[in-house]
């Protein structure tokens, strides 16, 4: 069973809560800056008379994990987009490929690693919610199944058409997401893209992979037919140089 | 070796050896605040701009420019045309030291390049960076052994010289796969980013137009390369190899530049040219640099036939294809960033000195190892 989060940007106060617990959890320097960064994995700030947050989707098949080359990404069984720092070796592929924009690089350290919010993995197998969800004070981020959210949003939406955007947002993006958002105002003024795919990305670049195998077998032969047809033409070119020649004599 | 041939091969001090004269201790500097200070202390990348010169310039030019070696060794290999033997060995050296180029530079880009082996040993056949990593490593292997009987035959080591030879065939036939895997891999790269690449670049057949247009790009480099080492070494352009490379340089182009306009005029996005977006300038420059110019120009076998246009429009080429990749990796991504990308003067100059000391090794190599075809004695002998 996958969890996720719920952020209902209509329960928001902008309070901050969220994102001190996200820093204090992962013992992340510095304050909470206005951009996430490697340093600062969600941020909540007021826009379009409402407050939104940004944090990593964890998608349900990221786009992050299927790009990197040594597999230090990977979504975990209950739901987390997780990163193993010790296999990265910096390619930045990941985050030029998520569509969400999450993946953030420590550029002012020499051995950087990359930065973002990994649903607080360590406490979702012990249980527990995410530290996020456990300090708001007016429950705007909730934690539960994916499931389970879903209905809930859909809920919300049903019993107070007005008040909400009919739409959850995470429910087919990218292929869908283990962290769902619903508003009052349209989500592309949010920041967010509306216009991905309902699609994995990643089954775009699977499509040519995946044909790898069979292409090396086809063109291998093909280039070996090539070059024994162009070698035997030579092979009988001289022969029959050798034989006028031999009737000449 | 005598003396004598050394001396006629004789180098002259001339732009490239001063360029990294002259850049060596800014680069030592640059070299030693990158792994000191970090990435962000001396380019101008940042987490809107992850990837900036160092991929597009040095990885996907470094590996597109270096084509002509995979071209040229099936073209003398596979479809026998032994004729053009006598430029193998400088492309295949150019294609080594490209790659060798593109690997040095990639220290520079990956965060911990000390990781760069993690791909030997963590798998994910989900990404096509793994597979770049794999094609690049095995294809580098390829090259060395390629151009490994040139440096065995000057310290006599003939043995394994006629090993590499029996298995020529083979060797060669595993250099133009892993070439068509990872030239085209590096255009899949992008089809991750629907949502990113400006749709003047992006398509579903990157891959395909990436392939195309480096064995374009890759004759060109070889026709470039030829002219550059004829001014160096004093030697004669081979007309008589060059003008049919260049036929097949104007058909590669000619097939990529139709395909990208259909592209183009399929996804509805020849607007963006027609209005003189920032994108469709930068299209524009791209596409009359490395398709409309050379194409028109050597075309006509009456400029093909003649040095100075021949060189200027393989020139063309290459400078086309540099727009190209570079407009691919920061000019269509800018848009949806919603950042510009300038390289810093550091990443710049990191990414001239090494170009400048592969040039330096290729001429140093010319000079010690018997690259080029010795210069016939006498005529006489066709």
């Amino acid at each position: 069973m996958t969890m996720g989060l719920l952020f209902d940007a209509t329960r928001c106060i902008g309070c901050g809560s969220c994102a001190s617990a996200c820093k204090e959890q992962n013992k992340l320097p510095g304050e909470v800056e206005e951009r996430t960064t490697a340093y600062t994995w969600t941020t909540v700030k007021p826009v379009e008379g409402t407050y939104m947050r940004k944090l990593c989707m964890h998608c349900q098949v990221p786009t992050c994990a299927s790009v990197c080359p040594v597999g230090a990404l990977t979504k975990s069984a209950e739901g987390p987009v997780v990163y193993d720092a010790k296999k990265c070796m910096g390619c930045r592929y990941c985050m030029m490929a998520c569509p969400f924009d999450v993946p953030k690089y420590q550029w002012d350290r020499p051995v950087p690693i990359i930065g973002k919010c990994i649903l607080c993995a360590g406490r979702i197998t012990k249980g527990e919610s995410t530290a996020c969800a456990t300090a708001c004070p007016v429950g705007a981020t909730i934690f539960g199944k994916r499931d389970d959210l879903i209905r809930d949003a859909q809920d919300r939406i049903k019993q107070n058409p007005i008040g909400y955007v009919d739409h959850v947002y995470g429910l087919t993006e990218a292929g869908g997401t283990s962290v769902l958002m619903i508003s009052s105002v349209p989500f592309e003024k949010l920041g967010l893209k509306n216009d991905l795919p309902s699609e994995p990305p990643a089954l775009r670049t699977w499509q040519v992979l995946s044909n790898i195998p069979s292409f090396v077998a086809v063109w291998g032969v093909f280039l070996y037919g090539i070059h024994w047809i162009t070698a035997r033409r030579d092979e009988v070119a001289k022969a029959e140089a050798h034989t006028q020649s031999e009737d000449r004599r | 070796m005598t003396t004598t041939t050394l001396s006629a091969r004789r180098p002259r001090f001339g732009f490239w050896t001063t360029v990294v004269g002259l850049l060596l201790v800014p680069f030592l500097i640059i070299t030693f605040l990158r792994f000191t200070k970090g990435l962000g202390a001396v380019t101008n990348l940042n987490d809107s701009f992850p990837w900036g010169l160092w991929i597009g310039f040095d990885l996907l030019c470094g590996v597109g420019l270096a084509a002509g070696a995979f071209t040229l060794t099936a073209v003398v290999h596979l479809f026998n045309l032994k004729r053009f033997e006598p430029i193998v060995r400088p492309t295949v050296l150019t294609g080594f030291l490209g790659y060798g180029f593109v690997i040095v530079a990639l220290m520079f880009d990956l965060g911990q390049p000390w990781r760069i082996w993690h791909t030997i040993i963590y798998w994910n056949t989900h990404s096509v960076m793994f597979e770049v990593g794999w094609c690049v490593m095995l294809y580098t292997t390829v090259l060395a052994l390629e151009f490994a009987p040139v440096v065995l035959e000057r310290f006599g080591f003939h043995a394994p010289v006629r090993l590499i030879h029996k298995f020529i065939t083979p060797l060669v036939i595993a250099g133009v796969l892993l070439s068509t895997l990872h030239q085209s891999s590096l255009g899949s790269l992008y089809l991750i980013v629907p949502s990113k690449l400006h749709p003047l670049w992006y398509s579903q057949l990157l891959p395909l137009l990436f392939y195309i247009s480096a064995i374009g790009a890759g004759i060109g480099m070889v026709i470039l390369e030829s002219y550059l080492s004829q001014r160096a070494f004093g030697r004669h352009l081979e007309m008589d190899l060059l003008e049919p490379l260049a036929r097949g340089m104007v058909v590669a182009l000619g097939i990529y530049g139709l395909m990208r306009l259909q592209i183009i005029s399929r996804n509805g996005s020849f607007s963006a040219i027609t209005s003189f977006s920032y994108e469709g300038k930068m299209f524009l420059v791209e596409f009359v640099l490395g398709v409309l110019l050379p194409v028109g120009l050597l075309a006509f076998r009456k400029l093909r036939t003649n040095p100075t246009w021949l060189v200027t429009g393989a020139f063309l080429a290459v400078l086309g294809f540099v727009v190209n990749r570079l407009n691919v990796s920061v000019t269509g991504m800018e848009r949806a960033a919603g950042a510009r990308y300038l390289p810093s003067l550091m990443e710049i100059i990191v990414s001239v000195t090494l170009v400048g000391v592969g040039m330096a090794v290729f001429a140093l190599a010319v000079r010690y190892f018997s690259i080029f075809p010795e210069p016939k004695p006498a005529e006489s002998d066709h």
